[in-house]
């Protein structure tokens, strides 16, 4: 259905004046751009899901604007030695139900995880370097891991606490019919309608202060020119993934606000380094198959690629300024990024230069595989792509596809040249590094979504160095290291950063979040 | 008659086992659920462990078979994004999409034939020439153009109608149903006439040919030459004579109303079952796509079955056993 996307350019044109605000103050209701498929929340790893969570539960550690982690259930962590943390809970937290939190609620939330029957994508992935747990008191958790992994506070922060009674016997049914739904967040659960609505109430007696909102109501509207109509008509205060052609005028538009930040998201290309020759969609310059060499796995080559994108174009021109450029794995605003890693120029002759040093002066020919369904304005760029390559020799062609059909192949790595995207759940470069740029290895778990099989030993040590440091600071310096090292060697060409956009009423602020979630806590009325 | 139903039933049933087979093979070939579900983060142990959550990890032909073995205890298996039984997921959005045809064919049928009427009746009349013109202008208007159009007007300018949603729904029939009440109903308004304006267009312009070809006719001249009042004449021998052909289309349309409202249905994101099943097949959630295609086959199966049986009540002539042949 991308006909409709080109719609709400349309609408806005004609749009002269719209209705005021017509709720009542503190009932908010919110557009959100996903259906979530269930309520529970441990069930499926999915953003639409987590971001209806969090309105009710919470993790041990919340995360800021910008993913830094910041004190939530838990107060306090440290490192009795590199396999043992101590983490201090919130004393005096309250249930929703009235009941009081502890230790023991934790550990049932801890053992529940990996355990949901049916789950699709559970996240058994983020609890399970915990070999031990133990509570010592009502407000002490001891945790173990089997070997020094510094990632495990971080990942805490994708599981979500439920009291233990819940824990241990609710089933995924009875979180979708409201009946587990108890949790110590800001909002309490009141009612779901799937594919339509989620309505909360606002918990008076939330640890972390009280919102702005005694109702919040969010409603479920995934085409992008309903919601912003819904939006204008005044059935909506807010929406969330405004859709790029739509952010400069509703930002020119009075009764409107925007809110946005660079988000966790990179779109990169992933090129083909696993085969060293008869890579399947590289040609030579006249159409032969290339049975000799893969020029993909020439770091001169993939250096050329990266020269020949002009990232300003796309950025300025496909994205309408809703993005921005890329020269590392996340931008530069998140922990563990380099300061040294400038976005590449656009450099034609550059490029040309080096393919001719890597032996291909006449260049070759290429196929570049693309979803057309996932990322923001996917199809645009891949075209775009195809375009510079084709300017400096690399003749390609564009083949796109629903994203269904994309990663199935992609994972069969049919492919020899793609464009996709990667968003870090833990808010720093080490998602990244292990599974897009670690080598494919099932027993360690690396490399999992490394469709390229991009491999470096050199890399791969690096990474395990900084995932294995207990230091903050000094893991921060060696993620940024590892991520230099990854674009030295090109291991993927970064093209840029998404952009999270929000749309208010010109009398709410929201703070834009990186990692997409609206939370209705953080919605407030300016004063 | 019942030999009639029974062997139709019968078809039936090769019907709905041939759809099964060609849907399942159909989302087997284009991909592979697991990629679409897992959390990109997700290592290999955890994509692992959801294939064999989600029975993907035996091969096609027994996932089949299992899926067939179940399927004739009543069970079409439990969808892989929801976690719940397949045909449990589709009812809960029925009434939705039941209430949203409703309305749509409400507005096309009492719309539609009482304009098709006047303008077959005077056709040069300028009334009947600026009706012909309004149906086409039905028929070529891109459904989403007009919803959204709609949702601009009555919305966004005038603020005479909510802009998207369902209203609130209220318990009846052990249905939870929205257009009871008015509160509901007005919500039901715009996508119930963005999804009929198609529908409403061909009603008028078959009604029209039917009466057109049909007031040349002997019965309706005798009729007048014996005197008979108009509104008899329209009412009882026009009105049944031209229903054949109207009642095949409607129950037809109303098939597809309630199969295919799937533009109509995300444009003011009404939560029906066309916003499920779209959803469904880019997750390609198997289970529900299957149940949701032999539901739908089902489904046209009984409309074509009642609409044979009508024919029958309406015009005497036509006798069920010509299943014969």
């Amino acid at each position: 259905m991308r006909f409709l996307t080109c719609v709400p350019r349309v609408l806005l044109l004609t749009l002269l004046s719209f209705q005021a605000l017509s709720l009542s103050a503190n009932e908010l209701t919110v557009g959100l751009a996903a259906p979530i498929t269930s309520l529970d929340p441990h069930y499926h790893n999915l953003t639409p899901n987590i971001s209806v969570a969090k309105q009710v539960f919470e993790p041990l550690f919340l995360t800021d604007a910008f993913q830094n982690l910041k004190p939530g259930l838990a107060e306090s962590w440290r490192n009795i030695d590199p396999l043992t943390y101590e983490i201090k809970l919130r004393k005096g937290v309250k249930w929703h139900d009235g009941s009081p939190f502890v230790a023991e609620d934790v550990l049932a939330s801890f053992k529940r995880i990996p355990d949901v029957p049916n789950s699709p994508a559970s996240f058994a992935l983020y609890v399970r370097q915990i070999t031990e747990a133990t509570a010592p008191d009502a407000h002490t958790l001891i945790l173990k891991t089997a070997k020094p992994y510094t990632g495990l506070i971080r990942d805490l922060n994708s599981a979500q606490i439920v009291p233990k009674a819940i824990a241990e016997s609710a089933k995924t049914e009875d979180f979708n019919s409201g009946k587990a739904m108890i949790g110590t967040g800001p909002y309490k659960f009141v009612e779901y309608k799937p594919g339509d609505r989620v309505v909360f109430a606002r918990n008076d007696e939330y640890w972390g202060g009280k919102g702005d909102w005694t109702t919040v109501q969010m409603r479920m509207i995934a085409n992008n020119a309903a919601r912003v109509a819904a939006l204008l008509a005044g059935d909506l205060q807010m929406i969330e993934n405004v859709p790029t052609p739509d952010v400069k005028r509703l930002s020119s538009d009075k009764n409107l606000a925007i809110a946005q930040a660079v988000s966790n998201r990179i779109i990169y290309l992933h090129m083909d380094s696993n085969r060293t020759k008869n890579s399947p969609f590289v040609r030579t310059a006249d159409g032969k198959p290339m049975e000799e060499a893969n020029p993909l796995t020439d770091p001169r080559v993939r250096r050329a690629i990266s020269k020949a994108m002009n990232r300003d174009v796309i950025v300025e021109r496909i994205m309408e300024t809703v993005a921005v450029p890329a020269g590392q794995l996340m931008a530069e605003q998140f922990f563990g990024t380099s300061k040294k890693l400038p976005v590449e120029k656009y450099d034609p002759e550059g490029a040309k230069k080096l393919l001719a040093e890597a032996g291909y002066p006449n260049g070759f020919q290429l196929t570049l595989h693309s979803p057309n369904n996932r990322y923001i304005n996917d199809e645009k760029i891949a075209q775009a792509v195809a375009q510079f390559l084709t300017r400096v020799g690399i003749v390609t062609k564009l083949e796109t596809m629903p994203s269904n059909i994309f990663f199935s192949r992609g994972s069969k790595l049919e492919f020899s040249f793609m464009l996709a995207g990667w968003a870090s759940e833990s808010g720093d470069p080490s998602s990244p590094l292990r599974s897009l740029l670690g080598t494919y290895d099932a027993a360690t778990g690396t490399g999992a979504a490394n469709r390229g099989r991009f491999s470096s030993p050199e890399l791969d040590a690096l990474t395990t160095d900084a995932m294995t440091e207990i230091d903050e600071a000094k893991r921060g310096a060696k993620l940024a290291f590892a991520s230099e090292k990854a674009m030295e060697l090109m291991g993927i060409v970064p093209l840029h950063y998404e952009v999270s956009v929000w749309a208010t009423k010109s009398n709410l602020t929201y703070t834009a979040r990186a990692d997409q979630y609206t939370l209705a806590h953080e919605v407030k009325i300016k004063k | 008659m019942f030999v009639f139903i029974m062997r139709r039933l019968s078809q039936t049933a090769v019907v709905l086992l041939v759809t099964s087979l060609l849907v399942f093979a159909g989302l087997f070939v284009v991909g592979d659920p697991v990629e679409i579900l897992i959390s990109p983060d997700a290592d290999q142990i955890e994509r692992e462990r959801a294939r064999v959550a989600l029975g993907l990890d035996k091969p096609g032909w027994m996932q089949y078979l299992l899926f067939l073995k179940n399927a004739l205890s009543g069970d079409l298996g439990k969808s892989f994004v929801y976690g719940r039984p397949a045909l449990e997921v589709i009812f809960e959005r029925m009434p939705a999409t039941l209430e949203l045809a409703t309305v749509a064919m409400l507005i096309s049928i009492f719309v539609g034939i009482p304009l098709g009427l006047y303008a077959g009746l005077k056709p040069d009349s300028k009334i009947s020439k600026a009706i012909m013109a309004i149906s086409i202008v039905g028929f070529s208007l891109p459904t989403f153009w007009v919803g959204l159009m709609l949702i601009m007007l009555f919305a966004v300018q005038l603020g005479w109608l909510p802009s998207t949603g369902r209203g609130p729904t209220t318990e009846f029939l052990g249905m939870k149903l929205s257009i009871i009440h008015w509160d509901g109903l007005k919500y039901a308004i715009l996508p119930g006439i963005n999804l009929a304006l198609f529908k409403l267009s061909l009603i008028i312009r078959l009604t029209r040919a039917q009466v057109r070809e049909n007031v040349l006719l002997d019965y309706i001249r005798f009729a007048r030459a014996k005197g008979l009042r108009k509104s008899r004449i329209l009412g009882v021998h026009l009105l049944k004579n031209i229903m054949i052909p109207l009642v095949t289309v409607i129950g037809l349309e109303l098939g597809s109303v309630i199969a295919f409202a799937i533009v109509t249905e995300s444009i003011f994101a009404w939560p029906g079952m066309g916003k499920l099943v779209i959803d469904s097949i880019f997750q390609l959630d198997r289970p529900v796509v299957v149940a949701y295609l032999m539901i739908t086959v089902l489904m046209f199966v009984v409309i074509n079955l009642v609409i044979d049986i009508l024919y029958s009540v309406l015009d005497p002539r036509v006798r069920l056993s010509a299943a014969k042949n």
